[in-house]
């Protein structure tokens, strides 16, 4: 009798801490994420008091909003197929070859991932569009044609699928391969019948990974795609703060959250297969000196396409920014206009850094407890499914996100509209993801027997997780801390809504010089990306020097 | 009663890994659980440190029930297997470890880290890394760590299990000496009987989660207590035989026991040196069908021509070849059997 009860007590007392570490997280989320998107899904289809389930059906009909549906799908997964296309011999060339440089160029290769979209749009502007580089030489403009878009998703994902494959490829072992060569496979069937197999749920994950990205694009779309080429995202701002049908931007909210849901349930089906029996060695290990023809023309062909995609855009956006006589349009940056701006754009240098900041911190305790809660060995289903939903507000469309904000938060007892803090929650939404994705690794790996070797050697919960997880931790945590903040520097689509006119941040200060015509807007708008890259390519460089073992899914 | 355990049991669903064990350790006194892997040698460990909660019974420390008290506050020291030292720490700072935990002042700890490593013979290691550590020095450490916060009993899993043979031989004579000199309570467990034997006052043999037998190592030794005890012991020649008086009718003939044997139908165990190797004509004939070096004797495999094969140590002079045609004579003296 007595047995059973203190057992009962003693698994009580397991929950408990872990409601206790999820209550957070689960709260801010609610708070933040579930109840302004219901807030702004709710307003839109209900009209008198009465739901208009109708609406649904005849948004969905509609000619253009189909149109929409179409391009947002058809663009989506064409950029995910040219992502695969361009980044998976590099991929190949990351984990299995040995050159001078490599890491600099691993660095150089995650810049784009962590730029903001709009850096992204301009980049691209200024290398095919009106006066582009290429119209310049040649007289090609890309910008009103769905190339620049694809492109520009290239530039954005490359990464994603270099490192997501690429960390997997370094790590399988050469020797299975040579096993298939001993047993008479050419080496083409060997890598085919050997290496794909193995490679081939974390290339799904990353396919997968970019088709989500790519499908609800926004400030790309927004920048390059003119009035001829609208995502969904795009079409839900343009429906909510263009045209004002509330009830429409609903309803393509809805579309766009059922067809993320499904792809994160994919996404997650394929990173548990992921981490199936495969023997797995050091990745210093795998990697040789490139010998033969085929292997220098890999390589050559490799660092070709990163300088023409990844490097020239990035390239091309900073001499724009050079372009008027001694950094003129840097200078005009310090500039009040009173126009599009009420104080100077270098203002929001700081503004961005100070959010950026504050989302971190808030992302990093959210995401950390998160990951603490998931990556108990007991986590029983309900915790495990919270951890899909933790990647929900990535899917979700951050323009309803922002305007959710701006009709859930405004009234008592949260009323948060006139607070700065408005920002770095909705930054915050963004950044916890990763943060939990970065952290999670690690601290399932850590061993479970250490934290009892420390339970036994006297330490209480409390202190166990100080002394053994904390050290093993910090450096995953250092990275997450930078990814949340780089990706609270270049959010976009929520922020545009709820940043106070008189303090805009980077990306949103952008947007706004470019919507504006004249060199000068379009001059600082490029010098105002260049800054805001640096800022980023900066914080993304400290962040790889800390990170040398790639445990992370990012 | 240092400790107690009074039916502890615990299972994992349906399969009991602990079924009802009942076991004490008095104070000062060094037991050894042996046992083959899944027998719930570990999971004892483990239930007694407070890291795995019991489904059934009671562990008492002191006199104490332990059911609700947490690993950090049992005040028991566990050394686990693969030694769990902390990677980011140096070795000083594993062993002062507990200590810290309890709040001991920092000059004190400083000192007790300088014995300890002292008594584990590695003088002077407190600034180096952990992974600059050989197996045997892992060891070691992780015995100095488990002894830092003088915990009332002593915990042991598979000790020595990751050494290497030579090694391990020296550091069980060191073992037994440690612990006699400081008089502490230790509960070892261990698949090696060898280091079982060297290292215990007291031995338990386990089996399925639950004691197949417990005594002295030489009353473990000498009577197993049935034939699973036997074959786990190394002891290959077990046969069943009924006893009448100072002889037992068996498969290999008339085996003769010690007086004062258990009578009627019986499991017999004759150690490989009961089996004396004679003239082919004489005794129980059998065939050699192997034979294998053992250093300081051969043993030799043995085919009746009725009955289990048979297995016997002789020296190496007088060790017939594969093959050979031998008889069988057998050594009373050597043949225990079983109750």
């Amino acid at each position: 009798m007595d047995v059973t009860r203190t057992q009962v007590a003693r698994t009580r007392r397991g929950s408990a801490a872990r409601l206790g570490l999820l209550a957070l997280p689960v709260a801010f989320f609610a708070v933040f994420f579930a109840w302004p998107v219901a807030a702004i899904v709710a307003r839109g289809l209900k009209a008198d008091g009465a739901w208009q389930f109708g609406r649904i059906a005849d948004v969905v009909t509609q000619p253009d909003i189909r149109h929409v549906l179409w391009f947002t799908t058809w663009q989506a997964l064409a950029s995910t197929a040219l992502t695969l296309l361009l980044a998976l011999p590099a991929a190949h060339v990351f984990a299995r070859l040995d050159f001078p440089g490599k890491q600099l160029l691993r660095a150089v290769v995650t810049v784009p991932f962590v730029l903001p979209t709009v850096v992204v749009g301009s980049a691209f502007l200024a290398l095919v569009g009106r006066g582009g580089l290429l119209d310049e030489l040649w007289g090609v403009r890309l910008d009103t044609t769905v190339w620049a878009i694809l492109l520009a998703h290239v530039f954005f994902n490359y990464a994603v699928v270099v490192r997501t494959v690429g960390g997997l490829w370094a790590q399988l072992d050469p020797r299975q391969e040579e096993a298939a060569r001993m047993l008479g496979a050419s080496p083409l069937k060997a890598w085919r019948k050997v290496t794909l197999p193995a490679l081939a749920p974390a290339v799904a994950a990353a396919a997968l990974m970019v088709f989500l990205f790519t499908f609800t694009s926004f400030g790309v779309v927004q920048i390059l795609g003119g009035p001829t080429f609208s995502t969904l995202e795009v079409e839900i701002y343009r429906q909510t703060s263009e045209i004002f049908d509330l009830s429409s931007a609903a309803v393509l909210t809805l579309v766009q959250f059922v067809a993320v849901g499904a792809i994160l349930v994919v996404h997650a089906w394929t990173v548990r297969r992921r981490e199936t029996a495969l023997r797995l060695v050091d990745p210093r290990t795998t990697a040789r000196r490139p010998r033969g023809a085929g292997q220098w023309a890999l390589l050559a062909g490799v660092l070709a396409t990163i300088a023409l995609l990844l490097v020239l855009p990035l390239t091309v956006l900073v001499r724009r920014s050079l372009d008027a006589p001694g950094l003129g349009y840097y200078r005009a940056l310090a500039h009040a206009d009173g126009g599009t701006f009420l104080v100077a754009p270098v203002h929001a240098v700081w503004t961005s850094l100070e959010y950026a900041v504050a989302a971190t911190a808030i992302a990093v305790v959210i995401g950390g407890l998160a990951a603490a809660a998931l990556a108990r060995r007991d986590a029983g289903r309900l915790v495990r499914g919270f951890d899909a939903l933790l990647m929900l507000p990535l899917g979700v469309s951050a323009v309803t996100v922002g305007f959710g904000f701006l009709i859930a938060l405004d009234k008592p007892p949260l009323d948060l509209r006139q607070s700065w803090i408005l920002v770095p929650l909705a930054q915050a939404l963004v950044g916890a993801p990763f943060v939990v994705r970065t952290m999670l690794p690690v601290l399932r790996a850590v061993d479970a027997r250490l934290r009892e070797a420390a339970a036994v050697l006297g330490a209480s919960p409390w202190r166990v997780w100080r002394e053994v997880d904390l050290p093993m931790v910090r450096r995953a945590l250092l990275v997450a801390a930078g990814f949340a903040f780089a990706v609270s520097l270049g959010e976009f689509g929520a922020t545009v809504f709820i940043a106070r006119p008189d303090n805009p941040t980077l990306p949103v200060a952008v947007a706004r010089l470019l919507s504006r015509p004249g060199d000068l807007n379009y001059g600082q708008a490029m010098a105002l990306s260049t800054i805001l890259m640096v800022v980023c390519a900066v914080a993304l460089l400290i962040l790889e020097r800390l990170r040398t073992d790639r445990t992370g899914e990012f | 009663m240092l400790l107690s355990l009074d039916a502890a049991t615990v299972r994992f669903g349906e399969r009991a890994v602990l079924d009802a064990v009942g076991l004490d350790v008095a104070e000062h006194e060094v037991v050894c659980v042996l046992g083959p892997s899944g027998s719930g040698k570990s999971t004892l460990l483990r239930a007694v440190a407070g890291l795995q909660p019991l489904t059934g019974g009671r562990i008492l420390l002191d006199g104490r029930d332990q059911s609700g008290v947490p690993a950090h506050k049992r005040g028991v020291g566990l050394m686990f297997q693969d030694h769990q030292l902390f990677p980011q720490r140096d070795v000083g700072a594993n062993v002062a470890f507990g200590p810290r935990m309890r709040g001991v002042a920092r000059r004190e700890r400083d000192a007790e880290v300088g014995k300890l490593l002292e008594l584990v013979g590695l003088p002077g290691a407190a600034r180096r890394a952990v992974a600059s550590l050989s197996g045997g020095e892992q060891q070691r450490v992780a015995l100095a760590r488990a002894l830092a916060p003088r915990p009332r009993l002593l915990m042991l899993d598979e000790p020595l299990g990751q050494l290497d043979r030579s090694l391990r031989e020296r550091l069980v004579v060191e073992l037994r000496e440690l612990f006699g000199r400081l008089g502490t309570t230790v509960l070892a467990v261990t698949h090696d009987q060898g280091e079982a034997f060297a290292l215990a006052d007291r031995v338990v043999v386990m089996r399925d989660g639950r004691i197949a037998q417990s005594g002295t190592p030489l009353e473990v030794w000498q009577r197993p207590a049935d034939a699973f005890v036997a074959r786990f012991l190394g002891f290959d020649n077990v046969v069943g035989g009924t006893v009448a008086g100072t002889a037992a009718d068996s498969p290999w003939g008339k085996l003769p026991v010690p007086e004062g044997s258990p009578q009627g139908g019986r499991t017999l165990v004759v150690r490989p040196a009961g089996v004396r190797l004679v003239a082919a004509d004489a005794g129980l004939p059998c065939t050699v069908t192997a034979r294998t070096f053992k250093g300081s004797h051969v043993a030799v495999r043995l085919q009746p021509g009725d009955g289990p094969r048979l297995e016997a140590a002789c020296a190496l002079r007088d060790a017939p070849e594969v093959g050979e045609a031998v008889g069988v004579e057998f050594d009373a003296a050597e043949i225990a059997v079983l109750d």
